[in-house]
């Protein structure tokens, strides 16, 4: 077992590293330029019940070191997911996948989960309850504590999969919410989504995003991020998946000290398609600078 | 795809309002004209979408127009600036279709991937027909490199102070076997309603990543939802729904 190795609810990692989903696609764009099976896994793109061509155009705008997104959950649904995508996933990763789970309905959450508990190559859920993006359903399950552990009961009763739910950090009180997951019976959290905001056209004096609002992601919501998985940490006992704006191995090393036991990259494999895979290569030149020896004896390590 | 580190070898304006970037570096990730190149401007976040113009080995280049921040900065670079790049992006055109008589429609910074593609047009044996168009005469792009391939090109103006006046589709009373159209979207579509041949048309969109992963830049056709980045950006005319 290398130095890297970690263990997600159960799963053994080879390393920690997790392309986010919404910035992997499937992972074929990936694979033509590198064996993606260096990576620990990949969250692969949110997937709901029917096809989804979600928001308008534009759907992106730039940030302040980071960017805006408002795509809205665009997926071809969780049967085409299966029926197409997962087969030719399995062509270019052969290790077990994180599927991302979105809904509007604990119907729908029920429904998406059931059917991607029968796929053999899928190792956990990751289910999605803070996608700013889509009107009258996501956010509020996510800012809720009271329904996150609804969408969390409902999901852990229809698989045997680990279930990490994924935390919205548009909230007053994460730690509230990520207890209630806990206590629903949530296998890991991750955190954090996108943190809302919008930019506007100075020329046209209008919102860039045709959503209005988006969710902002990179380098500038990484100490937001850090912090709120540092104060989940405090709370929970499961294990936690930190995100939000890493982008590089030093960054994955901070985010396991404030409690992270693995760690997505999103917005970075957007702007260095080879971001994911620099990252993994350098840990251990990090590790070694900082008198690491193996990298799961840090999780949680700045906590006193 | 390719990514690389790319050195500014001339970055010019060309008229009061199109700049044309010249870049050295590995540029065989170029396969075909209508690609584009994704260049990570200093002090930016996301990476700027540009058709490639003309390309060989070694360098390559692309016609640009200041529209924001990002490109602002761009035109502040100077020659020796080193720059990475994403290269090779997208389908480009593609000669299948094309007949015997090709016309070649441009709107402003459109003229930039369509110089590429009269390239390749007569290389393979095919002589194109070109109509280049502008507001005014002082925005007039490329025309003598097009006139220096060996072509014709009919030039339109809005405001007439050269050629023909008017836009692009007043000068499309010219037979033709196939149409290939960049610029504005809505040149696009009245070039596309108004030639009854088929073509290809290039499509301009806010991106996030170039290369497919974000599904930023998705544009609804009759065969779905395609990203612009990596589906097109060259869409077939038949393949286009018109928003209203």
């Amino acid at each position: 077992m290398g130095r890297l190795n970690v263990s997600l609810c159960g799963v053994e990692l080879e390393n920690p590293v997790i392309p986010a989903s919404g910035t992997f696609g499937y992972g074929y764009e990936f694979a033509e330029l590198y064996d993606i099976n260096c990576l620990g896994t990949f969250s692969f793109k949110g997937t709901t019940r029917s096809p989804r061509f979600g928001n308008p155009a534009p759907r992106i705008a730039e940030g302040c070191d980071g960017m805006l997104n408002a795509v809205g959950l665009q997926n071809p649904g969780v049967d085409a997911v299966i029926r197409q995508e997962l087969p030719k996933l399995s062509q270019v990763f052969r290790k077990p996948v994180m599927a991302n789970v979105s809904g509007f309905s604990l119907d729908e959450y029920a429904e998406v989960c059931e059917k991607l508990d029968r796929e053999a190559q899928v190792g956990w859920l990751e289910v999605n309850i803070s996608c700013p993006n889509v009107h009258g359903g996501g956010m509020s399950f996510g800012t809720d504590p009271v329904l996150a552990g609804e969408v969390t009961r409902t999901v852990k009763a229809v698989t045997k999969k680990p279930v990490i739910m994924k935390l919205s950090p548009n909230v007053t009180d994460i730690a509230a919410i990520a207890r209630s997951c806990e206590e629903a019976g949530a296998d890991g959290i991750s955190l954090i989504n996108t943190l809302m905001g919008m930019r506007i056209d100075l020329r046209k004096r209008r919102p860039v995003l045709a959503n209005t609002t988006g969710g902002l992601s990179g380098p500038a919501v990484f100490p937001v991020a850090l912090r709120m998985v540092w104060q989940v940490y405090e709370t929970v006992n499961i294990p936690i998946v930190g995100l939000g704006g890493v982008s590089s191995a030093e960054d994955v090393v901070e985010m396991m000290l404030a409690g992270a036991t693995a760690v997505e990259v999103g917005a970075a494999n957007l702007i260095d398609p080879l971001a994911s895979k620099k990252i993994i290569d350098e840990l251990p030149l990090v590790l070694d600078r900082y008198g690491i020896n193996n990298i799961k004896d840090i999780i949680g390590g700045a906590h006193g | 795809m390719r990514q690389g580190i790319f050195t500014v070898r001339e970055n010019r304006a060309l008229n009061a309002r199109y700049n044309l970037l010249a870049l050295e570096g590995d540029s065989t990730g170029f396969t075909a004209p209508g690609q584009f190149a994704d260049i990570l401007v200093p002090g930016f976040y996301l990476r700027r979408p540009f058709a490639v113009c003309d390309w060989e080995d070694d360098f390559f280049t692309l016609v640009y127009e200041c529209v924001g921040n990002g490109t602002r900065r761009l035109k502040t670079l100077g020659a020796g600036t080193e720059l990475d790049v994403l290269t090779g992006l997208g389908n480009g055109y593609t000669l299948e279709g094309a007949g015997e008589s090709p016309l070649l429609v441009g709107g402003g910074c459109g003229v930039g991937s369509l110089y590429g593609l009269a390239k390749q047009m007569l290389r393979q044996g095919l002589t194109p027909r070109v109509i280049l168009g502008f507001p005014r005469r002082e925005e007039i792009t490329l025309l003598e490199d097009y006139i220096a391939l060996g072509l014709s090109p009919t030039v339109t103006t809005a405001d007439g102070s050269f050629g023909v006046r008017g836009l692009v589709t007043d000068a499309m009373d010219i037979p033709h076997s196939s149409v290939y159209a960049c610029g504005p979207e809505p040149m696009l579509r009245a070039v596309a309603l108004m030639s009854p041949a088929g073509g290809q048309l290039s499509f301009d969109a806010r991106m996030g990543c170039g290369f497919g992963a974000c599904m930023g830049c998705t544009r609804q056709t009759v065969n779905g939802p395609r990203r612009v980045c990596k589906d097109g950006p060259v869409f077939r005319k038949e393949e286009i729904l018109w928003e209203d």
